[in-house]
């Protein structure tokens, strides 16, 4: 059975949500700046706007998320945890890119050998409502990525853009829960062929032409290629293709004492900054923006796929949108490739 | 005509092997953006460009080359920080040739995108108008509009110092006397001040894009990356944020050449020039000094005189 969420019923389901769970939706801060916060008042959440800027990740694995608390008490010390998750967390308007991402976090901070706790406990409490990406920007290319626009996988329920409504899907057993909400009303087949001819075109704007296919074996070839001499030397080295990819995790964890106590924190960390390599003796490793920057692509396109099969890319374009000097991560991709690499060696300058 | 001059200039100091690459703009993915390029072969400087979208100060990629002889493309902001550098002794005598251009002033693209509605998938200069074109609209809007704040008011278009200008100087007037950010900036109380400043710097999430992108954010251990000791905290927070924000604007004093690629750089639209701009502002009401205009004297802040003033010691 195909439901529908009519739009004049968008408020009071958001209100009997934020009743019921904590939620996090796309809020913009500033004109055209979204990120996903937690919702006191429905009029907050903005779904008409584009992508946010920063990913849905920071739900599951926050930019700077404590660890436990410390006190001193008396001449004892008491620690207090943060990993349980007290209300169960619904999460809206998610779009299928950074859905896919977190299916890649999963790998790493739910893997066979250790799970994380702070995000199992985030992952398990939390309700994904997918929202379909009508309107996918040039810069998508998550059809290249193994993903799409509608992708459903990784949604709990699946929301779809109509206009008036959205068309609303239950997919899990958790989506299921909403089957006898008040809000949704059964959809008519008008507006299932409309969500029909909604995906149709929505999948055929989205860029499936950058050749990911093959990439681990392409660079297994490179780490010693001249190709990194001229591929980083735009880059600034500042964090914000990092920071704002659904699926870099990297983090740093730090003690922040105070003198009756303090708390443990892990924030996101950066391969692109030079303390990420730095060593306590001074020595760096990776010295230079070369370096760090076939970092983060090898991570990307190599290791990441010899460790869980899967590119951790999902094809969002964030990094390609936001880079304050243009670095393309699809021409790096690109240049990856046989065929370019020779042009390159023909002393083209290089430069994504 | 301005990037065939480029291009010739860039193709002689290559040939003659004065400069082992030029640093300058190129075409690239994006409507409304050029790409920072680094040409080294003479038979590629077809790839230089010049428009209105070249908006990134290149002289901040100078760091990165300091062991080689760089040819660079500069407006008249990229030229200032280059003199001010040089004030900070961070080359050697001839290892730079400026290839000057009198600016135009830069588009701020996303005014532009703001204004219009879809995606912009192509867009171009016909005179003073800058044509978009998306999906199915195509709109021409008058450049003069879209122009970034610190272009509007600066009054340094034509590069001062450069080995070459390729265009003829251009009028110094500014097309508004005060920063639009400042003018709204001075009318508030200082709570609203405050608040202001709070409001912009909470959307930070520290990728120091604005520090990176800035030619004068070079020390070998900026204080937030200081460990040891430990002036911020490496998490989110108001405090540190705002505190990250207010220094890195005030080690800018009489260094900052009013470029704004600190503002343009951030992911969060974070106002920055406000603070900056004010300060330039104060630099030059206070102590008749506007930065990188002349090769000698030195900034304010790095040097005294008997003289200076001191009735704010009180």
């Amino acid at each position: 059975m195909n439901l529908k969420l009519d739009k004049k019923d968008l408020k009071p389901f958001l209100q009997s949500l934020i009743d019921e769970a904590d939620l996090f939706a796309p809020v913009q801060l500033a004109e055209g700046v979204l990120v996903f916060k937690k919702i006191d008042r429905p009029d907050e959440v903005d779904l008409s706007s584009s992508n946010t800027q920063k990913p849905a990740k920071e739900v599951f694995s926050p930019q700077s998320e404590t660890m436990f608390r410390y006190e001193k008490a008396g001449k004892q010390h008491q620690v207090t945890s943060t990993e349980e998750v007290e209300r169960k967390r619904v999460i809206l308007g998610v779009r299928p890119c950074d859905i896919q991402a977190v299916s890649l976090l999963d790998e790493v901070f739910l893997g066979k050998e250790y799970t994380d706790s702070y995000y199992l406990n985030n992952r398990n409490a939390t309700t994904m409502i997918g929202m379909a990406c009508g309107h996918p920007l040039s810069t998508c290319f998550c059809s290249s990525t193994g993903g799409g626009p509608f992708l459903r996988k990784g949604s709990d329920l699946f929301f779809i853009d109509l206009g008036e409504s959205f068309l609303v899907e239950l997919l899990t057993e958790k989506g299921m829960t909403f089957q006898k909400s008040n809000f949704f009303k059964e959809a008519n087949t008008e507006e299932i062929s409309l969500a029909k001819a909604i995906e149709e075109k929505a999948l055929k704007k989205t860029d499936t032409s950058v050749p990911v296919e093959g990439i681990e074996k392409r660079l297994d070839l490179m780490v010693e290629s001249s190709f990194w001499d001229r591929v980083h030397e735009k880059c600034i080295g500042c964090r914000v293709c990092t920071y704002l990819c659904p699926t870099c995790h990297c983090f740093d964890i730090m003690d922040e004492a105070l003198t009756h106590g303090g708390q443990r924190v892990r924030n996101w960390d950066s391969c692109l900054s030079s303390l990420y390599s730095q060593e306590t003796s001074g020595h760096n490793p990776r010295p230079t923006n070369r370096e760090r920057t076939r970092q983060r692509i090898m991570h990307k396109f190599n290791y990441f796929p010899k460790n869980f099969g899967r590119i951790a890319c999902v094809g969002c374009g964030r990094c390609i949108l936001y880079c304050p000097v243009q670095f393309d991560i699809r021409q790096a991709i690109n240049w990856t490739s046989a065929k370019r690499l020779k042009l390159q060696r023909g002393g083209r300058s290089t430069n994504p | 005509m301005i990037q065939k001059k480029i291009r010739e200039k860039a193709k002689e100091l290559l040939e003659k092997k004065m400069v082992d690459l030029i640093i300058g703009f190129g075409e690239w993915t994006l409507p409304l953006r050029t790409t920072p390029i680094f040409v080294r072969n003479p038979k590629e400087v077809d790839h230089l460009i010049w428009n209105s979208f070249c908006e990134n100060n290149l002289s901040t990629y100078l760091h990165k080359f300091s062991h080689f002889k760089v040819g660079i493309v500069v407006k008249g902001c990229d030229a200032r920080s280059i003199t001010a550098l040089s004030l900070e002794k961070r080359f050697k005598p001839d290892q730079l040739y400026l290839i000057g251009v009198p600016c135009q002033r830069m588009v701020d693209r996303r005014r532009v995108k703001k204004a219009v509605k879809g995606e912009i998938l192509r867009a171009s200069e016909q005179g003073d108008q800058i044509i978009v074109e998306g999906e199915d609209f195509k709109t021409a809007l008058k450049r003069e509009d879209f122009l970034y704040s610190s272009c509007q008011v600066c009054t340094h278009r034509t590069p001062t110092l450069a080995n070459v200008l390729v265009g003829d100087p251009v009028e110094e007037i500014p097309m508004t006397e005060t920063h639009p950010d400042i003018k709204e900036f001075e009318k508030k109380s200082p709570e609203e001040r405050w608040k202001y400043f709070e409001k912009e710097s909470s959307r930070c999430i520290l990728c120091f894009a604005c520090r990176e992108a800035c030619p004068m954010c070079y020390c070998e251990e900026c204080f937030v990356d200081s460990s040891n000791p430990k002036w911020i905290e490496k998490s989110l927070s108001p405090s540190d944020n705002e505190f990250y924000h207010i220094v890195r604007a005030y080690h800018q004093t009489g260094r900052c050449s009013g470029c704004g690629a600190c503002e343009r750089a951030c992911p969060m639209e974070i106002r920055l020039t406000y603070l900056t701009q004010k300060l330039n502002q104060n630099v030059k009401e206070l102590f008749n000094f506007e930065t990188g205009i002349d090769a000698e004297t030195l900034p304010p802040l790095s040097t005294y005189e008997t003289e200076d003033r001191q009735e704010f010691i009180k």
